[in-house]
């Protein structure tokens, strides 16, 4: 059986800080979104525009679509936010999948052993990039709700004095918003590391052509985890923003 | 049994055990969904787009079986 390790391991030391395969994957990811970040208004006041251009800019005007039809005219404050998580997981994903993620193998010294870790990993398969990803939103959704309700308003939401029924359903809200972050962290997790896990697997009881369609499966689901975070962040920031009675 | 087989069955019904309710889940989800399909045709986009949001709720349910029985195996 290969070996299957379910935290990220680190592969160099920068300045005393251990950099882990799964976040060395991540910056990478982070530059390549970046450069075609920065192609793309470049190319927008250009003239001539390339094909490339028109092909990022239908992906942004599709999601662009799909996000007006939840959040209507606030979409304009709202979209960057949701296209960044959108876009940035699903190159995360997709990035997982590539030949050599997972199998090009570096040898570290860790307490006088000798080990073979893979320099890649896909960044959603560590537990701290979804974490990361999940406080972000759930972060992001209290700031919206205190900017749109008041500070006072939206604590109402949560300690409400009225009457005892009130009151316990205020717990339960807090409960909720902890809740939220576990399950957007645990399911993108679980989604991509499970991915992996399976592509491994099936790579090492077949070894040829059988991977490919799992391989075409788990294209879907990169495009589904990174549609599903994405939306679930933005219904939820809807129900933060809205006058409740 | 020794420990090690204890905890061979502990993943088998951790994961066989949590994908019991999810799967039926899904399936009436998407029973419903087709069901709003052939009454109103016109809104397929919608109904789609909510329908993945819906399974992919109760799919995390399955996943966090996955995650737990994950951590069994390998750790």
């Amino acid at each position: 059986m290969p070996e299957i390790s379910i935290k990220a391991e680190p592969i160099f030391n920068f300045f005393g800080f251990r950099v882990t395969n799964s976040l060395f994957t991540s910056i990478i990811v982070t530059i390549v979104f970046l450069l075609i970040a920065i192609y793309y208004s470049k190319q927008i006041t250009a003239s001539k525009k390339s094909g490339f251009f028109y092909l990022i800019h239908f992906i942004i005007k599709s999601i662009y679509d799909l996000f007006e039809t939840v959040l209507g005219d606030k979409i304009r404050i709202f979209f960057t936010l949701m296209l960044s998580f959108f876009l940035f997981i699903l190159l995360q994903n997709w990035f997982g999948l590539l030949p050599g993620v997972g199998s090009i193998m570096i040898a570290i010294k860790e307490h006088g052993k000798i080990l073979h870790v893979p320099v890649f990993r896909g960044g959603n398969a560590d537990l701290n990039t979804t974490l990361a990803l999940a406080l972000i939103s759930v972060t992001m959704i209290q700031f919206y709700g205190i900017k749109f309700l008041g500070f006072v308003q939206y604590l109402k939401k949560f300690i409400d004095l009225s009457n005892p029924i009130n009151f316990f359903v205020g717990f339960l809200e807090i409960i909720s918003e902890i809740s939220k972050i576990l399950s957007f962290a645990f399911r993108l997790f679980g989604n991509i590391f499970a991915g992996e896990v399976l592509l491994t697997i099936v790579a090492f009881l077949v070894p040829v052509l059988a991977s490919f369609p799992f391989i075409i499966l788990e294209v879907f689901v990169g495009f589904v985890q990174a549609l599903v975070f994405a939306m679930l962040t933005t219904v939820f920031l809807n129900g933060a923003i809205a006058k409740h009675h | 049994m020794d420990s090690e087989g204890l905890k061979s069955l502990a993943v088998a019904l951790s994961i066989g055990l949590g994908a019991i309710g999810p799967g039926i889940g899904i399936g009436m989800i998407g029973s419903k969904a087709m069901e709003a399909l052939g009454r109103n045709p016109e809104a397929e986009s919608s109904i789609r787009t909510t329908m993945i949001l819906s399974i992919a709720f109760a799919e995390a349910v399955a996943i966090y079986a996955l995650v737990v029985s994950l951590i069994l195996k390998f750790t």
